[in-house]
């Protein structure tokens, strides 16, 4: 148990330095952007007159030394605040968690898919090896591979909203339509089918690729070989023996890459006007809006180091024999 | 004296790249369909490349003909855009662009890489920790929309899409090239050549890094793909290089079209599909062809 302790200390550590790093980064990238941000505040509030934008300077800490600068910038960050938003009149942390829910579903339900078809799928292949169930869905893995992510969303969009008409191709629910209920859920359900899919077919491909690989490997160990000379049936052997001791380093992979879905989220919402945090980088990119840009980076940076956490706490709870790893 | 240590040297280094078994190299390759296929294809495109201003001399963002001209229309295969531009003019230029940043990146990726892994690597120590923590947060934070920052900051060019994607890509080849080396670093002949006085700098590049080089080369292929489909991404949301006409531009154009013109987005991405699968398909071949022994199993 002390040892369980020390791990996740550790762990908790190395989360902190990381998302401190980023932070030191995001600050770095901010004061590398173009245009003295007094100066672009000025012209965006349309009066460049030199004591103005001096005002901005002293208001905003910009004439301190750059490490006040990064001081008063980390504070900031502690306190939620993330800069402002010209454009939108807006402080950035209020624009990221308005469009936060967004994103989350749709990373989250694109995850469940992933997991669960690519899983699946790599089960199927590995207890068909050779046959032509198994091409197929190696097959179908490389291929999904080697598409790019926005790509397949069009194509979705092409086939079947504009020439099938089933299901909706923008936004997140019906614009107008003041639905309540289950009615409002099942328009949201509807709205969400493609982006899902299409940002979860990737890593799919990923996950039954590695599925299929760990199932091999753990087939071919001794218990599996003892489990069938007691004449455990095979049913049994390949879901209880093989897959289940073949999934802790696919979930776990699962967990690492969560990432990057976050990262094709970005891809996805441009594609689909999803309302999520990708959209809002979309357009704060169009806009030129640093500000807005670098917020959503280190947001994303930040869930990225939340979901590793999460996956090494899952991970020690439920593999016992991480105290020896550690 | 020293040409009898100089002999058993030699009598002790592993076997270099395979020079002499060429054509052992590529049976194996061959065996392999679907990397054959791959070469098959990517051959075909950089054929394109090469011969994209020989084949479409005027510049692909000149009308020449109608817009919004079907495919299969008299002169233009692929059809036209909403601008009347050739589509396959835009293919065969894009092509340029995506092979260019792709093996640009890659290159850039590996020399990050190489670096990194075999300083950390060979030194061990507090160098070896303080490179991996870093290689591990470059690892951690999302690299695409790193690179959206990155190339958003510096302004669209081909050489800060370049730097952008071989900064996101290099700690996979930190971590493979830090193995490699630490597994190396105690073998007989690397010892030997300290006991001969080498520096560390000859040694490292004469005696190790030659030692890396197959795995290294199966890792690039897979890593000019997915560059490629990084560049992609970033010209399609608009970061591309605006003077250059590539696939990911040519979608982003197409995307607001879908119901009109679908051809616009749909020639560019079936472009990407093939050149992406063409060089993983190359990368599965390189490794059954240049490390045998760890071969996938069939």
């Amino acid at each position: 148990m002390a040892k369980l302790a020390r791990f996740l200390t550790g762990r908790l550590i190395k989360a902190a330095i990381t998302v401190l790093a980023v932070l030191v980064m995001n600050f770095v990238l901010i004061r590398l952007a173009p245009g003295d941000p007094a100066s672009v505040m000025a012209g965006e509030a349309g009066a460049a007159d030199p004591k103005f934008v001096a005002q901005l300077r002293e208001q905003f800490g910009l004439d301190r030394p750059l490490h006040e600068q990064l001081w008063i910038y980390m504070r900031g960050i502690l306190q939620l605040d993330l800069g402002y938003s010209a454009r939108q009149q807006r402080p950035v942390s209020a624009l990221i968690a308005e469009r936060l829910p967004g994103t989350l579903l749709l990373t989250g339900a694109a995850f469940v898919i992933a997991l669960g078809c690519g899983v699946a799928l790599g089960a199927l292949a590995a207890t068909r090896v050779g046959t032509w169930a198994d091409s197929a869905i190696t097959a179908l893995a490389l291929l999904a591979y080697a598409t790019p992510i926005f790509w397949v969303g069009l194509m979705l969009v092409l086939l079947f909203s504009v020439e099938l008409n089933w299901l909706p191709s923008l936004g997140m629910e019906t614009v107008g339509a003041k639905l309540s209920g289950l009615a409002h859920l099942c328009d949201i359900g509807a709205h969400l089918v493609l982006p899902a899919i299409t940002l979860g077919l990737f890593f799919m491909a990923i996950y039954a690729r590695l599925t299929r690989a760990e199932m091999l490997e753990v087939a071919d160990q001794d218990f599996v070989k003892t489990a069938r000379a007691k004449g455990v049936r095979e049913g049994r052997i390949v879901r209880v023996h093989v897959l289940r001791n073949a999934l802790l380093p696919v979930v776990t992979f699962a967990g690492i890459q969560a990432g990057q879905l976050i990262g094709g989220s970005i891809l996805v919402e441009t594609v689909f006007a999803w309302p999520g945090i990708g959209r809002l980088a979309f357009e704060a990119l169009l806009q030129r809006e640093y500000n807005t840009l670098l917020g959503v980076f280190a947001v994303t940076a930040v869930m990225v180091v939340l979901l590793n956490l999460l996956t090494d706490l899952m991970y020690a709870v439920v593999d016992p024999r991480i105290e020896v790893a550690a | 004296m020293s040409d009898t240590v100089d002999a058993a040297l030699r009598a002790d280094a592993p076997p270099a790249a395979p020079l002499g078994g060429l054509r052992d190299f590529v049976r194996r390759y061959a065996r392999n369909r679907g990397a054959v296929a791959g070469a098959v294809v990517l051959f075909g495109v950089l054929v394109l490349a090469a011969t994209a201003p020989l084949l479409y001399p005027a510049s692909p963002w000149q009308m020449t003909g109608a817009p919004f001209l079907h495919p299969f229309s008299p002169g233009f295969p692929l059809g036209t855009d909403s601008l009347g531009r050739d589509i396959a003019a835009g293919i065969a230029h894009g092509a340029r662009v995506s092979l260019l940043v792709g093996s640009v990146s890659t290159v850039v990726a590996i020399v990050i890489g190489v670096t990194l892994g075999a300083v950390a690597g060979y030194h061990g120590g507090v160098i070896d920790d303080a490179i991996m923590r870093f290689t591990e947060f470059f690892q951690t934070i999302p690299g695409f929309v790193l690179a959206v920052v990155l190339v958003a900051i510096f302004h669209p060019t081909i050489t800060s899409i370049v730097i952008a994607i071989g900064i996101v890509s290099w700690p996979s080849v930190t971590r493979l090239v830090r193995g490699q080396v630490l597994s190396l670093r105690s073998r007989e002949f690397v010892v030997a050549s300290v006991a001969l006085g080498a520096g560390t700098l000859r040694i490292i590049f004469t005696e190790i890094l030659p030692n890396t080089l197959s795995p290294i080369i199966v890792l690039a292929s897979l890593m000019v793909a997915s560059a490629i489909l990084l560049e992609s991404a970033l010209s399609f949301l608009g970061l591309g290089d605006p003077n250059l006409m590539s696939w990911g531009y040519m979608i982003g154009a197409g995307r607001s079209l879908l119901r009109l013109a679908w051809w616009m987005a749909v020639f560019p991405g079936v472009a990407i599909l093939l050149t992406v699968l063409a060089l993983n398909l190359v990368g599965e071949g390189l490794n059954d062809a240049l490390n045998p022994r760890l071969a996938r199993r069939r």
